[in-house]
């Protein structure tokens, strides 16, 4: 028996919940499961609330499950005071349903702005403070990041977030669920074939309802794409940060080629709208097959020598090796997804820790790499483009034929789902809980970034500000998918 | 590296030049955009964006406008780092209650005259998120806005369309600002 099975019989099984089980739970088994998270015996996936209630995801090696502690008086044991990586998802569950994490060091709110916001403290001689945000030089998302730093040197990083919070989950509630997926599609754009995907897979096991398979092919099509734009995109802006421009072009240049394809293929340069409850709305046909094809033979062509210059220009290896380290076991307590936590020796990519069709019948490696610094989250960029090359490749050869679109069943009485789905960040989490005239109940979606920005304030401590936005980059963390 | 750039000088570059024979609406676009900038401000255009809640789609296509193959620096338009360097300020988003007041601020810091665009669906009316009472929704809701861009997100060629269109209507007196 592990201690996932202890908690899972202690509790009571929701029948209507898959593919994983959720249980309902009571205050001893919620602070049990509290100290097993705090002791690195289970990875923390998810923390939300909804009305008098609050659920938590925790995992082990290839298995997970919910566990729901009913709280008719808004209060529940805080996990976060013994597991930090729930702190913000505690702050974000208070905020939006109203729910008290009983004995939380940290009781300030997150996604709701109220002035004046009490930063961490740091103190010492020589300790100044620089204020940046929550509107920046470049073309990036809003959020605010406050440095304690002596001299040229950072002491403390704190970020606050929440700048974007546009109500997300509230506007899902009561929607119907081809306005959900829409929603889903836009809680971070550079991800929106990732949260189309995990929101409709939570809402399509929540039915009993399998999507035809040319769908469920053309879906991982898709996916792979914006894996490998958003990779293009963060190798070239990383080493945009280290001042080398070069590289920059050159990859913004072979990421355009691939958004060029995507239009061709699907009509849309960042492939939005186009995962939809029961199937996907548009085919993929000849013309498209060869735009892609072509954009893919061009990236090969280009890469060992693009490749090359990233391994051998002294200038930026200097900037990018020993900056910025994740130590292995923070990652691993904080359970980081994507290339954070691989580039860290956490070897975790929802695609083969819990399979989902069509990554099962698919070959490709998980790469992963100990150093933790910037170079290793770049190299583990190139490593995974390359997968998704590869993945392209057999996803185009083994198109099947067949319908595009299942109608959906109707939900019969309560109906849970859950997924999680590779995001070019890592791991989303969707949790969705349909009404029985199949509208949406509850949803929430969790992104990799809420276990990944707190590592970069982690990575960033003894590092100099000059290096912050380099860093910074070589994460990038979604705003928009955590403000939800 | 010594390859990389001799292929560079050897091979055409990427960049679409103004007369793009297999895609004659951009190359219509570049050209015209050129040639309205010159006149209206002597080849130069600063632009300042602020993303006010956007899902970052948005900011995708504002950077892709900076590519080999758009390449906004060559008809003088170009994004500054501070709003006190702005002529025009874009922004994204159906402008969140948490964004409303930088926002404002940066609007404020930017010296006249300025121009505002609403870039995209959510800038316009709030999209999807209208309803939403964690948004303002819309830019118009914020500041005055001169030009709205459509899309979801506008494409780089939408956005550059957008913004001739705005530096037409500057010529031809239009938009007379103080």
């Amino acid at each position: 028996m592990t201690q996932l099975d202890d908690l899972i019989q202690s509790g009571s099984r929701i029948e209507c919940h898959g593919p994983w089980p959720r249980v309902v739970v009571d205050r001893p088994a919620w602070e049990a499961a509290g100290a097993a998270l705090a002791a690195g015996e289970l990875t923390l996936l998810g923390l939300w609330g909804e009305t008098e209630t609050v659920h938590m995801a925790v995992g082990e090696t290839g298995r997970l499950a919910v566990l729901s502690l009913p709280c008719p008086d808004r209060r529940y044991p805080s996990i976060g005071r013994a597991h930090p990586p729930a702190l913000r998802l505690e702050r974000a569950a208070r905020d939006l349903y109203g729910l008290v994490p009983e004995g939380s060091p940290d009781t300030r709110p997150w996604l709701i702005h109220a002035d004046p916001y009490p930063f961490l403290e740091a103190e010492g001689p020589g300790l100044h403070q620089i204020a940046v945000g929550p509107v920046h030089a470049g073309i990036i998302e809003p959020g605010h990041f406050r440095f304690a730093a002596n001299g040229e040197t950072i002491v403390r990083l704190e970020a606050r977030l929440g700048y974007t919070h546009k109500g997300v989950e509230a506007l899902m509630a009561g929607a119907t669920v081809e306005a959900a997926a829409q929603i889903a599609g836009r809680v971070s754009g550079d991800s929106t074939v990732a949260y189309a995907w995990a929101f409709v897979q939570a809402v399509e096991t929540a039915l009993g309802l399998k999507s035809p398979p040319r769908a469920i092919q053309l879906r991982a099509l898709m996916a792979e794409l914006e894996r490998l734009a958003n990779h293009l995109n963060d190798i070239g802006f990383v080493c945009n940060d280290a001042a080398f421009g070069l590289l920059h072009a050159h990859f913004a240049a072979l990421r355009e080629g691939v958004l060029r394809a995507a239009d061709t293929a699907f009509g849309h340069r960042l492939m939005r709208d186009l995962i939809v409850p029961g199937g996907v709305s548009k085919d993929l046909a000849a013309p498209g097959k060869e735009a892609i094809a072509a954009a893919v033979a061009a990236i090969r062509r280009q890469w060992p020598l693009l490749v090359e210059i990233y391994d051998d220009t002294a200038s930026l290896q200097d900037r990018t090796v020993g900056t910025g380290i994740v130590k292995t076991g923070l990652a691993r307590q904080d359970g980081a997804g994507g290339y954070v936590g691989r580039a860290a020796g956490r070897n975790f990519d929802a695609r083969a820790a819990f399979p989902y069709a069509p990554y099962d019948k698919l070959r490709f490696d998980v790469p992963v790499r100990e150093e933790g610094d910037v170079d290793a989250r770049v190299r583990i960029r190139i490593a995974e483009a390359e997968q998704s090359l590869s993945l392209i490749d057999q996803l185009l050869a083994g198109l099947p034929d067949g319908p595009l679109y299942a109608p959906l069943p109707a939900a019969n009485g309560p109906a849970e789902g859950m997924a999680l789905v590779e995001a070019f960040r890592g791991d989303v989490l969707a949790w969705v809980r349909l009404n029985a005239d199949g509208t949406v109940a509850r949803c929430h979606l969790r992104d990799a970034s809420w276990f990944q920005w707190p590592l970069v304030e982690a990575a960033i401590e003894g590092n100099i500000v000059a290096d912050f936005p380099l860093c910074n980059k070589s994460f990038n963390c979604a705003y928009s998918g955590v403000d939800l | 590296m010594r390859r990389l750039l001799l292929d560079g000088l050897l091979h055409r570059p990427l960049t679409e030049p103004p007369p793009v024979p297999d895609d004659a609406a951009l190359a219509e676009l570049t050209q015209a955009l050129a040639r309205a900038a010159r006149r209206r401000l002597g080849r130069s255009l600063s632009l300042r964006l602020v993303d006010a809640g956007s899902c970052n789609a948005c900011e995708l296509e504002l950077n892709a406008l900076g590519n080999p193959y758009y390449d906004l620096d060559r008809f003088g338009i170009r994004f500054v780092a501070s709003p006190r360097h702005a002529d025009m300020l874009l922004v994204t988003g159906p402008v969140t209650r948490n964004m409303a007041e930088a926002l404002r601020r940066t609007y404020d810091a930017m010296p006249a005259p300025k121009w505002v665009v609403a870039v995209g669906g959510c800038a316009i009316d709030g999209g999807c998120f209208a309803r939403s009472p964690a948004v303002l929704g819309g830019v118009h809701q914020a500041l005055p806005v001169d030009l709205t861009i459509p899309g979801c997100p506008p494409s780089p060629t939408a956005l550059l369309r957008g913004l001739l269109a705005l530096l037409e209507q500057a010529d031809a007196g239009k938009m007379e600002k103080t």
